[in-house]
């Protein structure tokens, strides 16, 4: 059985990471500062179903753009093998390797599954200094869907606008 | 970390819906779909032999939800259902649904734009107006606002079901267990995931 660990809750600074986003080519969150992220975490590539998480996400990039936000998919798959899989869905965000050593950044998010080798189904989403405002892992094979995601983005637009302080930011009804 | 249930439809089923069987039915299912999916074609019949099993007990409800990045003619196969719904009725707009997903498999391009008229015309709506609504995207809108409705509501691939309002996570396509969830529902029961 895997072993759970506690994953990162709203108000922590999200860990920077440093992966590759192409085989050549690597991406830094700092280097995202001042934008809003949506990391996913995902177990792996190649899932088979048809409208997985991943295609989903990539439906609804444009109103994850509208609230200004960038979307990240993290899983251990090697850089060649997210070339061939992004490709293959026609995907429009970057997908970052968590490959080497293998699962550090989901650990370091509290979302690897040791035992499994893989991270959770796992979504954090950033403000624009890096803190995370609203996380969710979902159960084991269910695809969270993107409206915990808009939810915590349209949260974080009303909080922008009346510049209150968030008594609960972080949960989602 | 977040805690929350699973999804839960919004809007609820309204009078802009599609629907099949009694408003007033004590289960209402609402699917979100996309003709494109090879998926919501195999789950196609499962609904109709569900349908037939409750009967009166059921009502039944269709909101797009096009994969546009995956699904090329996606898009304009539900266009073109929406617009055989409003040129020429509901019963139409179901003919026009059961034809795109009974035809679905038969090539690579049988849900290209001249296919989706002939379907509309076999579906009782004039072949004419189907094709200018297509070139026009006279019911883009009404497309968008089911996906992102379906979005909002936590739809998380084709297709997603919803049993009197929550999503349901359990296996479609074992119709004896969906059909007694289903009776569960209707019989005023938590709904099982």
């Amino acid at each position: 059985m895997a072993e759970h660990a506690t994953p990162l809750g709203a108000g922590t600074q999200a860990p920077d990471f440093t992966l590759h986003s192409t085989p050549d080519q690597t991406l830094s969150l700092h280097e995202l500062k001042g934008q809003r992220v949506v990391l996913v975490f995902y177990p792996a590539d190649w899932s088979p179903v048809c409208g997985d998480e991943l295609a989903l996400y990539n439906e609804v990039l444009p109103e994850i753009r509208k609230h200004h936000a960038n979307v990240l998919g993290l899983s251990v798959d090697g850089a060649w093998c997210h070339a061939a899989f992004a490709k293959s869905r026609n995907l429009h965000f970057p997908l970052l390797a968590d490959f080497e050593p293998k699962g550090d950044v989901a650990k370091q998010y509290g979302v690897y599954r040791h035992g499994d080798g893989v991270s959770e189904r796992a979504l954090f989403v950033l403000d624009e200094d890096g803190i995370i405002r609203w996380s969710y892992v979902s159960p084991l094979g269910v695809n969270p869907g993107a409206d915990g995601v808009l939810d915590a983005l349209e949260a974080m637009d009303r909080v922008g606008a009346s510049e209150q302080t968030p008594s609960n930011a972080g949960v989602h009804a | 970390m977040s805690t929350r249930g699973p999804g839960r439809l919004r809007p609820p089923v309204s009078d802009r819906d599609h629907a099949q069987g009694p408003r007033d039915a004590p289960v209402t299912l609402v699917e979100y779909g996309d003709y494109e999916c090879p998926y919501c074609a195999r789950a196609h019949p499962i609904v109709k032999d569900l349908q037939r099993r409750l009967g009166r007990s059921m009502c039944f409800v269709f909101r797009n939800f096009p994969l546009t990045e995956m699904h090329p003619y996606a898009f304009h196969a539900a266009e073109a259902a929406e617009s055989v719904g409003a040129h020429a009725g509901e019963s139409a707009f179901w003919r026009m649904h059961d034809l795109m997903y009974e035809h679905q498999q038969d090539s690579e391009r049988s849900l290209d734009d001249e296919h989706l008229v002939w379907y509309a015309k076999q579906a009782g709506a004039d072949a004419r107006r189907v094709a200018e609504d297509l070139l026009d995207d006279a019911f883009a809108d009404r497309v968008k606002e089911d996906f992102l409705s379906g979005v909002r509501s936590g739809v998380n691939g084709t297709p997603t079901f919803f049993i009197n309002g929550e999503r349901y996570d359990g296996p479609w396509y074992d119709v004896g267990a969906f059909e007694e969830v289903l009776r569960e529902a209707a019989a005023g029961g938590r709904v099982l995931r």
